[in-house]
């Protein structure tokens, strides 16, 4: 074996995965439960041999699906390969929060409910409730057991004390709402919404958070390990690429959440001036006769478009800032995982590199363990295509949506003030009539 | 280019011969019907000129163009070429004036405002500007269609000869000596005084006035600071534009969708001018009522100054009247220095009685005379004031109205072109 490298990254492009699987042929319903296969204790396995995800009986699916999905868009985009080749068969929801008072500490709960049909799942449905630490604690376990993949992001951990109040409705509707969107994310992931540790978080009546399966956070210390000093030899241009679609894609999320802040900041202001003005009209109309309804009804109009300013202002920071925010977070753990792909390689590389020149002077094979460090990089790329091409595609729809909302409430408050003005005009017209016809009366 | 065509400024006295029928305070002789109902009357064009003013100062100034149409020949279906004369906004300013002097009992309407006032920071305040100039053209025209339909104001000789005599005019309406007046009313409006027996009709108008002005001024004042607000709202939203056609770049699905979504930010964006442009409008809508509060105002301060001088005119009747009683009894009621002097000096002769008393008699008939003029006075003011007053109170309800409906047409049509928007940066987003 001359050509050590090359051949390392030669087999990536070809290795079959199972999301690529899942791309290009969506596999029969009619395999139905038993052809699937269960991810055991043997997480190496279900890594390396992949999970097949049409997994479900497509009946139950499709009526769970109905059942739950009515609200969001069904809308099936040709474009999108995940969103029409996945049948979903687990459903997650967070809600309900609740303040837990005791002497030690104060925080807040969330009720996790699950429906599925999976089988992995002794009921089809649950309810629990979750607090921000086990969130935490799942994100941990699922970076730790599948090192390779993309976990979504939580919402941040620490508030900054005195700025932020931990235990207003406010932030707990958002975070909630962050929670909400972690953990459909991952139930939504092929690989990742079979990881055990999500099966526990989602059923287990306690969390025994130490306990965990040892088995699992193997290869995420195999990786940690291999972290040092070694600079990449030819990182592939794709990965290049990636790190810098990110760099800017984050420059143009942080313009963006400042033109979207600077925004609510005028409107709040200018909602400050209009409130102002509609009380002149309403103030100008007690010294009036005549022009005291026309006066009254401008003012009614005024403040009608008060309170549209105030919904469409109040939409916005509840839709608009989230996402962005969760956006940034995710980039984070994007970047996180392109960094542990090239420790990754960087392992292969210094070891194919010493075995090589070990090669060179006694003549001895490639160890295996080379081999299986080449497997793992193959892997690791694998899936972080898979998953990127997922992030790229979640990503289009989450922004089309938000952007399409964002156009629809402003829609929405043009219509609101039109329609207030329209009547207004309507009633003044009809006053103007009367009082013509009364004047020629006279 | 200006300096070839006619100057205004720098007119000679080469004035034409005044009408026979100018009477010397300028009042026309006949009632008849309004100006407007004769004379159509616009304001068709502005132009910039240079000239020297009074100091010999050089000075850019604007002309307007003022047309008169008889409309006897419009009814008939001819459409004639209109007579056209300039004039430059001093020479509105001393027809107001003179109208103010000569009317003293009618609500003059204003002139539009010398600089630009209550406007949202963006406007500009350049009396040259165009905008400027054009508000301001339609404010004049606006004052000429309002004396010109004026019931009492339109019959006025000076008005007549302000719209078709180019030349003369100024002459002319510096003969009718309106300044010396002017000078002399204003001394005694300023003057403080008290009335004892105010009118409550003319007390309650005058506070109406104020409560006008105060709510005009009030409402222009928020107006201005809502157009700076929705100005930021607008323009902010240009930054998207940017952001979004930079993000485009990055993406392949989405990369159409949002370069065209940021052109229409663009143009939301920018749509914004427009809208505040014609926002104006009703601005100066407004400001006509803030001014005319002013001028009812001055109404009610005449009417109190009218009242007030009959009421000095039956005081010092009284006391006159008081002093030949004494006189012609000899008994002095109250303490008197007059009294103590002639019980000291002894009595005076019964000549000087005599004398004293025919001056007495002479003034009183004189007071009398001054009190009945007084009130005569007085009444025709009330009574033409008041009719006046009605007039404007009914023009102002009419007009008022008519800019809300305005405004609030403006409104529809703004929310309309929103809602265009962003359905077309829609459409872009549905694309992605």
């Amino acid at each position: 074996m001359s050509a050590g490298a090359p051949r390392g990254l030669q087999p990536v492009t070809e290795a079959t995965h199972p999301l690529s699987a899942a791309q290009e042929a969506p596999s029969p319903a009619s395999e139905g439960a038993a052809g699937r296969h269960i991810p055991s204790g043997d997480a190496e396995a279900a890594l390396t041999n992949g999970t097949p995800i049409e997994t479900s009986s497509p009946a139950s699916a499709s009526s769970l699906l109905n059942r739950l999905q009515l609200d969001d868009d069904l809308e099936v985009d040709t474009l999108d390969l995940y969103a029409s080749t996945e049948t979903r068969d687990l459903f997650v929801t967070v809600d309900d929060p609740k303040k837990h008072v005791s002497t030690m500490e104060t925080y807040i709960t969330y009720r996790v409910s699950t429906k599925t049909t999976r089988i992995e799942f002794d009921l089809p449905e649950y309810s629990l409730r979750r607090r921000y630490q086990d969130f935490d604690w799942l994100r941990m376990k699922l970076e730790d057991s599948q090192p390779t993949h993309l976990i979504p992001p939580l919402p941040e951990k620490f508030v900054m004390k005195g700025v932020v109040d931990r235990f207003s409705e406010e932030f707990v509707e958002t975070r909630m709402k962050a929670l909400d969107k972690f953990l459909k994310r991952v139930a939504d992931h092929p690989v990742l919404s079979f990881n055990p540790h999500l099966n526990a978080f989602l059923t287990a009546k306690d969390l025994n958070k130490r306990q965990g399966l040892a088995l699992l956070t193997k290869v995420g210390e195999s990786v940690k390990q291999a972290a040092g000093g070694y600079k990449l030899r030819a990182r592939p241009p794709e990965y290049s690429a990636m790190g810098e679609y990110l760099d800017t894609f984050n420059q143009k999320l942080g313009t963006m959440d400042r033109i979207a802040q600077r925004i609510l900041k005028e409107q709040t202001e200018y909602l400050v001036e209009l409130r102002e003005y509609g009380s002149v009209y309403a103030g100008w109309s007690g010294s009036e006769d005549s022009l005291r309804r026309p006066l009254e009804g401008v003012a009614g109009c005024v403040s009608t478009c008060c309170g549209a300013m105030e919904d469409l202002s109040e939409s916005m920071s509840q839709d608009l800032l989230p996402v962005l925010r969760e956006y940034v977070l995710y980039i984070e753990s994007m970047k996180t995982v392109l960094k542990k792909r090239d420790q990754s390689q960087a392992e292969y590389e210094g070891r194919l590199e010493a075995a090589v020149i070990r090669k060179q002077e006694d003549k001895t094979p490639v160890p295996l363990e080379v081999e299986k460090c080449q497997d793992r990089v193959e892997c690791f790329n694998a899936d972080l295509k898979a998953d990127w091409e997922r992030w790229q595609s979640n990503k289009r729809q989450d922004f089309k949506q938000l952007l399409t909302g964002m156009a629809d409430k402003n829609i929405h408050y043009y219509e609101k003030c039109q329609s207030a003005w329209e009547s207004l005009v309507s009633r003044l017209q009809e006053d103007q009539a009367e009082n013509t016809n009364d004047t020629d009366c006279d | 280019m200006a300096d070839g065509r006619r100057d205004p400024s720098d007119r000679t006295g080469g004035s034409e011969p005044a009408e026979d029928d100018l009477e010397d305070d300028g009042k026309a002789t006949k009632a008849a019907s309004a100006l407007s109902g004769r004379l159509e009357v616009s304001i068709a064009e502005t132009e910039k000129r240079n000239g020297k003013n009074a100091v010999n100062m050089q000075e850019t100034f604007t002309v307007y163009l003022v047309e008169t149409r008889p409309t006897e020949a419009l009814a008939e279906g001819r459409n004639p070429a209109p007579d056209s004369l300039w004039r430059r906004y001093s020479e509105f300013e001393v027809l107001r004036s003179y109208l103010l002097v000569t009317y003293p009992a009618m609500v003059v309407s204003p002139l539009p405002e010398k600089r630009a006032e209550f406007v949202w920071h963006k406007l500009s305040a350049d009396n040259m500007d165009p905008d400027f100039v054009e508000r301001r053209r339609v404010g004049l025209e606006n004052f000429l269609q309002r004396v010109t339909s004026h019931p009492v104001l339109s019959n006025d000789n000076i008005l007549y000869r302000f719209l078709t005599e180019e030349h003369g005019w100024k002459e002319a309406v510096y003969e009718t000596g309106f300044q010396d007046k002017a000078d002399s009313r204003l001394r005694a409006l300023s003057a403080t005084f008290r009335v004892r027996n105010p009118d409550k009709r003319f007390v309650d108008m005058k506070h109406y006035s104020d409560e006008l002005q105060s709510h005009t001024s009030q409402l222009l004042r928020a107006r201005a600071r809502v157009a700076d607000r929705l100005y930021g709202v607008y323009k902010v939203h240009g930054n998207y534009g940017r952001v979004f056609s930079e993000w485009s770049v990055l993406e392949k699905q989405m990369g159409d969708g949002l370069q065209s979504a940021g052109h229409h930010m663009d143009a939301y964006a920018a749509s914004i001018d427009d809208i505040l442009e014609e926002a104006e409008h009703y601005g100066d809508q407004l400001k006509e009522y803030l001014f005319y509060a002013e001028a009812l105002r001055a109404v009610c301060r005449k009417h109190e100054l009218s009242q007030y001088e009959l009421e000095v005119a039956s005081q010092d009747l009284v006391s006159k009247k008081q002093q030949r009683e004494e006189l012609a009894t000899g008994s002095v009621r109250t303490f008197s220095l007059k009294g103590m002097t002639s019980k000291l000096f002894g009595q005076e002769a019964p000549e000087q009685r005599e004398a004293r008393l025919h001056l007495l008699e002479e003034q009183i008939s004189e007071g009398e005379e001054a009190v009945k003029e007084r009130r005569a006075e007085c009444q025709v003011h009330v009574y033409s004031a008041w009719g006046d007053v009605q007039r404007f109170r009914q023009q102002k309800d009419r007009d008022i109205r008519e800019a809300l409906i305005g405004y609030a047409l403006m409104q529809i049509n703004m929310c309309k072109k929103g809602v265009q928007m962003w359905s077309n940066t829609k459409e872009c987003f549905l694309k992605m």
